[in-house]
């Protein structure tokens, strides 16, 4: 993936820190000396070529609902197929394959803690697959965003 | 299934919330959880799209970014796109006791994007915390690990590196949006 350094440096001052005000990219604009314009350009563009999934607020999660990391075991013939039916899910927002017996983990969440165990148990009872069920006990990283090492990309 | 009334209790009052609609608060989650237009006034136009003014979205979000409901705002980074292609969770099984300690030095080694504690489930998860390694190949991640065993002092603790082989989902939590 190519990017100019202008895009670089958006990435790299922009992750967090966003400025709260009528105009926000406006400000960034006169921080990185291009237009107004051409910051609203340059983030649909990385939007629509996926180097950034929003422009956001990222919410803290034990603050903003309920979520629960969780994972099955499913049979390697039938990860995708379990893939999908765990996609299907309401709430799932991240889903990956690792390499362990437990295969599939993935991140759900909901508005409230009742409504995350029923939809777990649902899930559970249409895999017919026993599910870890790991909460957060305690976060010790603080979401600064995250430094990209663009030498080591390039 | 959930009535969107339920919802309404996620969206905390304000404290000096006076006639801000809380439906209103509620449509502004919504409408977050997606992230920010990229429009020249995007506080403006999330006014527009959920009935309150551009002042009181404002107030909203600095109120929620004061209280810590919203824990960082900017750009989300896709770091598979940009080539962050291995990404490993490693878990480790850490005595209660120091685990907390040993949760604070791994988190603060700079390649580490993640660290939490979490339940062990015995037999089958012996496992009580959590760290995400994101790096640009595998073996890169792994002796990025083995710097950080070596660093922490992390040599007695059993591990397990997971990587990851595919992304099945990927995407901003939605705790108040419909799917």
């Amino acid at each position: 993936m190519r990017l100019d350094s202008t895009d670089k440096q958006l990435i790299n001052l922009y992750q967090r820190d966003l400025p709260v005000c009528e105009r926000p990219y406006l400000e960034m604009s006169r921080q990185l000396g291009i237009s107004e314009g051409e910051v609203i350009d340059r983030l649909q563009t990385l939007q629509s070529r996926q180097v950034v999934s929003r422009v956001g607020p990222v919410f803290e999660h034990r603050r903003a609902g309920a979520s629960l990391l969780a994972a099955v075991a499913a049979p390697e013939e039938q990860i995708d197929l379990v893939a999908a039916r765990i996609n299907r899910a309401p709430g799932v927002n991240h889903n990956y394959a690792r390499e362990h017996t437990y295969n599939l983990w993935f991140v759900m969440t909901a508005p409230d803690e009742d409504t995350l165990d029923e939809r777990l148990d649902e899930l559970e009872h249409q895999l017919r697959l026993p599910m870890l069920r790991l909460p957060m006990v305690e976060g010790y990283h603080i979401d600064l965003g995250f430094d990209i090492d663009w030498e080591a990309l390039s | 299934m959930n009535t969107s009334m339920d919802y309404l209790a996620v969206v905390p009052r304000l404290p000096d919330q006076g006639r801000i609609s809380a439906w209103g608060l509620l449509r502004l989650r919504q409408r977050l959880e997606q992230g920010l237009p990229l429009t020249a006034r995007p506080w403006q136009t999330l006014a527009e799209q959920t009935g309150l003014t551009e002042q009181e979205v404002l107030t909203a979000v600095d109120h929620w970014q004061a209280q810590g409901l919203i824990k960082r705002l900017g750009l989300v980074v896709k770091h598979r796109t940009l080539g962050y292609t291995a990404n490993a969770m490693v878990v480790w099984n850490v005595p209660d006791r120091w685990v907390s300690s040993v949760g604070e030095a791994i988190a603060g080694a700079p390649f580490v994007t993640l660290c939490y504690q979490r339940p062990r489930r015995l037999p089958d998860w012996p496992y009580n915390l959590f760290c995400m390694i994101h790096g640009v190949d595998r073996h890169r991640v792994l002796s990025q690990l083995d710097d950080l065993i070596t660093d922490k002092h992390l040599e007695t603790f059993p591990h397990a590196v997971l990587f990851s082989t595919k992304a099945y989902r990927q995407r901003g939590a939605r705790y108040v949006s419909p799917d």
